[in-house]
Formats: structure tokens, sequence, C-alpha cells
């Protein structure tokens, strides 16, 4: 609990990615369309100490690394326009060096072999459980810290 | 479909027996069948043979008939021959006697035992000769009789001697009490004086002259008279002189045979002829059935013939027949497992994309509804007890409970319609059996389940997916394990299946399956079990053996046992990737 006034708790709307530029730039972006859930789930990793930005779509997780890259994204794979695979493989393309975590309520064997080739740091069915995700995404984070200063 | 899976269970009907449907097939259509084609090659076989056979019985019976006439008539005709010959012969010697002497010479003693003597060098036969004058009074008699001086004006054969010139008279006894009979001839000299030679023979000449050489036992040879009265001895008819029982057949200037009724209603055939200027009518009857014995056993033949072809035709269309229905009822019976199998990897297909669409539209909302409980405890942990904290506390819980038991239905569901690529590694079954058996090792203590595993000799490793197999049996056995009682025995036999597969039987002696539920058991949702299962355990464990190239039946008696059998390929054959990317 102590964790959580790290930083402040975001309320109301979804955040728009515009916003976040005054602010310091997260560790963590969380890409999903369904914005009650990806709000909810910012806000209790926020408590959990891992402050992330959200955006709802595929082109807008793109603009977001374009200007910012954080140490870990993670991504929806079912979502309007484009689609998280194809998200997956211009980050990697384009950032090698961020950890993708993806996180999905239409996985299939299919998508989660193929984003693993892609290169996803780790594989989530929604519902997610919040200790599981926290734990990887900090994994995550330190393994790209240790990648960055090696 | 599920009647494949059925298979085992229903007890094959047999087709000539019952009336029902199986698989939507009616069986009666194989009865139908059977009696059209028993019908028409019965019909085509029989048919000709029973017409040749009667054709054949008639043709042969008539040429029977006419083949047995055909002695009995060169009998009769031969016997007209020779006794038209016999009396002419003799009647010709006396006529050349009266012409060629004159009556003062025929009336001389002397002259007359002269030329007795001399007819009587050539016919042995000859009784006596006399010399009678028209008054009918015998002038001359040689002979060894005192007979001169007997008038035989009122004898038939001197009344008709004198009309006719000549007359051969039927046997009688006369003066001499023995059988004889006369020729007489007639003439009249230049004065007008008429007179006639008569001559007597020994009835007995007769007798000789029908001896029958072929066949003296069977037939029987006589002469009659034209009263019926037998003039010579007959084997059927009597003793001679008296009268034959036979009737007289028609007046016929040839010989003829017919037929006629005998004695105990037995037709016999009659040969007859009528001997010209004579009163005699030879005759010879032979049984009929006995000129037949032939034609009797040959008809026994043609019968026994026709008999044992029939019941062989019968035999070898009825075995052929039943052979033929049954080849076409396996091959139906193939086709349509085979159309079952088809059908029902269709469906699961089908069904396991519901699921899986299903699962997945669930999971967005459930993972909101997550987040947003989660935050809740979240919350409340981070705020200062206040009065109703616990009871919001002891809410949201469940919420996320529930949450967790959707989310491992969608993750079973999603389970069921999952393709991924199978590892491979060598499986000893036994093994692996042992295996999931210590998962279940402390259930079966407990309840004291009698629990074995018996494996045939020389069962081959297989390769195959040690982790979906493991899925595979953990749910067979333990559905086994629920469904006996405490203290129940659970059987695992395991055994090559020809060459290539090998076969692990789970059998319980629990409470069964009905037939109903057979059908279904392997379908999504598919439950008996309505407070704790959600029904996807069997149709996974269904998805995973076929995934893995096998084969699962299963088999029950209501309150005795259930049977489970999983076939697997020693090999699993290459499934094809695009089709299960297709699906995902």
């Amino acid at each position: 609990m102590s964790r959580a006034t790290g930083r402040a708790v975001r309320q109301g709307a979804p955040l728009k990615t515009g916003d976040s530029e005054n602010k310091m730039p997260a560790k963590f972006l969380l890409v999903d369309d369904e914005e009650d859930y990806i709000n909810t789930l910012s806000e209790r990793l926020e408590l959990r100490g891992l402050g992330a930005d959200v955006v709802h779509d595929g082109a807008g997780a793109l603009s977001y690394l374009a200007r910012h890259e954080p140490d870990v994204v993670v991504l929806d794979i079912r979502m309007p326009g484009m689609d998280g695979i194809e998200v997956l493989r211009q980050i990697k393309r384009d950032h090698p060096t961020v950890e993708v975590v993806m996180a999905t309520g239409h996985g299939s064997a299919v998508e989660e072999k193929l984003a693993r080739q892609l290169g996803a740091f780790a594989y989530f069915g929604k519902p997610v459980d919040i200790a599981e995700l926290s734990a990887t995404m900090k994994e995550a984070s330190a393994a790209r810290r240790r990648q960055g200063q090696g | 479909m599920t009647e494949s899976k059925r298979a085992a269970k229903v007890k094959k009907k047999e087709w000539w027996t019952v009336d029902e449907e199986i698989g939507g097939r009616p069986l009666f259509r194989y009865r139908r069948l059977w009696g059209a084609i028993v019908t028409s090659t019965l019909l085509i076989a029989i048919l000709p043979l029973l017409v040749m056979v009667v054709a054949n019985y008639y043709q042969y019976h008539k040429a029977f008939e006419e083949e047995i006439k055909q002695p009995i008539h060169l009998l009769a005709s031969n016997a007209r021959r020779s006794l038209h010959f016999f009396f002419d012969e003799r009647l010709a010697a006396l006529n050349f006697i009266i012409h060629e002497k004159s009556y003062d010479e025929l009336c001389d003693q002397r002259e007359l035992t002269r030329i007795f003597k001399i007819l009587k060098e050539n016919y042995a036969d000859l009784v006596d000769v006399g010399l009678i004058d028209a008054d009918g009074m015998q002038r001359t008699y040689v002979g060894p009789f005192g007979l001169r001086d007997k008038d035989y004006s009122k004898q038939e054969w001197f009344k008709n001697a004198m009309l006719r010139g000549r007359a051969v008279s039927d046997v009688f006894l006369g003066y001499r009490q023995f059988p004889h009979f006369a020729l007489a001839v007639r003439t009249e000299n230049e004065e007008g004086q008429a007179y006639v030679l008569r001559a007597t023979l020994d009835a007995d000449i007769l007798t000789t002259l029908l001896e029958d050489k072929e066949r003296p036992d069977l037939r029987d040879a006589f002469i009659l008279s034209r009263q019926g009265v037998l003039q010579t001895p007959s084997k059927t008819q009597g003793e001679i002189l008296t009268s034959a029982a036979v009737t007289l057949p028609p007046l016929a200037a040839e010989s003829r045979v017919i037929e006629q009724p005998g004695a105990g209603g037995r037709i016999q055939v009659l040969g007859y002829a009528y001997i010209t200027n004579t009163p005699f009518i030879y005759m010879v009857l032979e049984q009929r059935d006995t000129l037949l014995k032939g034609w009797f056993a040959l008809r026994n033949q043609l019968l026994l013939f026709l008999g044992l072809s029939i019941i062989l035709i019968v035999i070898v269309v009825l075995v052929g027949s039943t052979y033929t229905i049954n080849k076409i009822r396996e091959a139906d019976d193939k086709r349509l497992a085979l159309l079952h199998k088809v059908e029902y990897t269709a469906k699961m297909a089908s069904i396991g994309r519901l699921a899986a669409g299903v699962a997945h539209e669930i999971n967005n909302p459930l993972a909101i509804i997550n987040e947003k409980a989660g935050l809740m405890t979240d919350i409340l942990d981070a705020t200062e007890d206040f009065p109703t904290k616990e009871k919001i506390k002891s809410s949201v819980q469940p919420i996320i409970d529930s949450v967790d038991r959707c989310a491992k239905i969608t993750r079973r569901l999603l389970r069921f319609a999952k393709h991924i690529d199978l590892r491979r590694e060598i499986i000893q079954m036994e093994f692996l059996i042992k295996e999931v058996l210590s998962f279940l090792d402390k259930e079966a203590t407990y309840r004291a389940l009698d629990v074995s595993v018996d494996v045939q000799e020389r069962v081959p490793s297989i390769e195959s997916d040690r982790g979906r197999l493991q899925q595979v049996f953990l749910n067979i056995i333990n559905n086994a394990f629920g469904a006996v009682e405490d203290g129940g025995r659970v059987n695992i036999f395991i055994a090559r299946e020809g060459d290539n597969h090998v076969s692990v039987t789970v059998r319980d002696n629990g409470v069964g399956i009905p037939p109903e539920n057979l059908h279904n058991i392997f379908e999504p949702f598919f439950t008996t079990k309505e407070k704790h299962g959600t029904g996807l355990g069997l149709s996974i464990t269904y998805g995973l053996v076929e995934k893995l190239g096998g084969k699962i039946t299963v088999d029950s008696q209501v309150g005795e046992w259930t049977k489970f059998t999983v076939i697997l390929p020693t090999k699993p054959e290459v499934k094809d990737e695009s089709s299960e990317a297709a699906a995902g």
C-alpha cells in the first residue's frame, strides 16, 4: 500500500496519449480497446507501483512508441484496426529492445506460438491474475534494463 | 453421429429375424432383397428343370408303352402266321387226297389205310382219318378207335365243311373222350355225290405250337374258341375246354395288341389274332406292370434326379443368397460407419469452433469484472476500517472466485477446441498408466478400490504426446473412480491391436451408462453430474484422442460395468497444419 503512493491514481475518462506528453513518461504502456478494463487494470498496477500509460488501439501505441520507448508494453491482440500481432511485429521491428507482454481473451495456440516467435516476452489469457501480471512486467522491465546496460 | 461409437454396444441384429431399424436403415430391406434373389434364382434354376423332367417323363412313358407292345404284337402275328400255315398245310394235304382219289378208292379200307400211313409219316400229329358221306355217316375209318358208321351229321364242322368245302373244328372230347379237333374237306364226284374227308388231330399239338421259349414264366399264350372256350391249357385262364375269364376282343383281320383290366384290377396287355377259317383265337397275355418294370426303374431314377437336383439348387441358392446379402450388409455397414465418423468429426469440429467463440467472447467481460472487483479489494485494503468494510470485502471475494470459475470453464472450452502441435516421445503405455494412477493413489487407497493393470505380452511402445495421454487417461480413470462404489473394481488392460496400434481398456464395475446417454457422452456440456461437472471432460478427452490419431469407444451395461477403450497408433499420422490455423 505504501507503494501505491508513488504515483497518483488516474481517474475518470481514459487518458489520451497527448496528455502524457507533459508528464514523466511511464516505464509501462498498456494497449487495449476495452476501456473499462484497461483503465481499471492501470489503476491496480499503479497501486502496485507499476505506473503505466494507456492507449486504446494499435496505431496509438505505435505513435506513443515513436515519441517515447517504455520498458514494457502490455498488448491486447483482438483490437479494432491494427491487431495486436501486427503491432507486436512493428514494435519488435522498430524498437527491438522493448519487451512486449501479450494479454488476450481470444488467445489461441497458433497465436501464442506466433507471438512467441515474434519475440513476445510472455503470453497471458484474460482474465489475468494481477499478481502474475505485475510480476511478469517487473521481470520484463528488469530484463530490458539488463540488456540496456549490457 | 455417435452410432459408430455405439457399434460395439449394440448387438448386431440379424436381418433374417429382426424387423427393426438400425442406423436409419430398415432391416427388412435386406430380407426383401434376399427373398427376391432367392425367388428369382430358384425360378430360373428349377422351372426349366421341371419342364425338362416332365417332358422327358411323358416322352419316355410313351416310348415305353410302344416298346412293351412291340414284342407282344410280334408274338401274336408270328403265331397267327404259323397257325395259318399249320392248318393250311394239313387242309391242303387232305384236299389233294380227296381230289386225287375217287370216292370208291377212299371207301376202300386198305387204300385209306395206305394213305393214312403216308400222311402219318409227314404229319405225326395226325390221330386218324375217315371218309364221311353226304349224310354224315362215316364210311371208312383208319385210326386207333372203332368209329366206322358213326353219324357226324349234327356236328358243326361237318355242316361247315359241307357248306364251305373245308372246316376246322373246335377242340372237343367227342366219342373218344380226349381233347382233339378235326380238319375236314369236301368234294363231289361226277355223279353229284358229295363226301367229306376228315382228319383228327390231338389238341396237344396246339399247346406245342404255342410254346414260348423266351419268357414262358411271364407270358400266358393260349388259344380260345370264338365261344370263349379254352382250346389249350392256360396259366391264368384255366384248364382246357373251360370258359376263359378274358373277354373276347373285337374281331380283326390282323393281329392286334390291346390293354384291358385283368384280375385284381391290374391292367394286362393282350395280344391276339383271329385265325381265319378256323374257330380259333390266338391270345397272349402279359401283366402291364411286369412289362413296365424298366419304365418304373427309369421313372424312379428320373424322380430321384429331380429331387436331388432341387435340393442341391435350393441349398446352393439359400447359402449363396445369404452370403451375398451378408456381404452387401457388411459393405453398407462399413460405409455407414465411415459416414457417421465423418459426420461426427464435422460435428465435433463445429462444436469446437462454437465453444472457442463463446469462450473468447466471455473472456473480455470476465476480465473487466475481474479487474473491477480486484480494484475494489485493492481499495478496501488501502482504506481504514469502517463498519461495513468486512461485509463488503466478503461480498467482493466471491465475485473474484466466480470469475476464476468462469475462467476455468472458458479455458477448458478453449482446450477442447485447441489445436496445438503434438510433442512426440517414445512412451511405454504401462509406465504412463502407472504414472497416471500414482496421481490417484490416495483416492484409491482411501476408498479401498481394487485397481489392476494387466499388460499383454510384447506390447509395442508408442510415439505420442505424453502430457495429452496423461490428460486422457487421468480423465477416463477419474471417471471410472467416480462411477464405482467404495471398494469397487477398476481394471486396466493394455494390449496390442494388430501391428500398428495399442489399446488401453479401462473397465469399472460401477453404475454404468444408460444407452440413451452413450449417444452423446462425448459431446461438450453433456453431463449427468448436474451439480459438479461442466461436461467438458469427455469431449476434451475425445478431442485429444482424435488429435493423437486414436479412437475412443465406450460400452456399458447399466448397473454392471462401463468400459472405455482407447486405441492409439504406434506412430501418429501427420496432421494438416493449415486447417488448424484456420480453425484458431
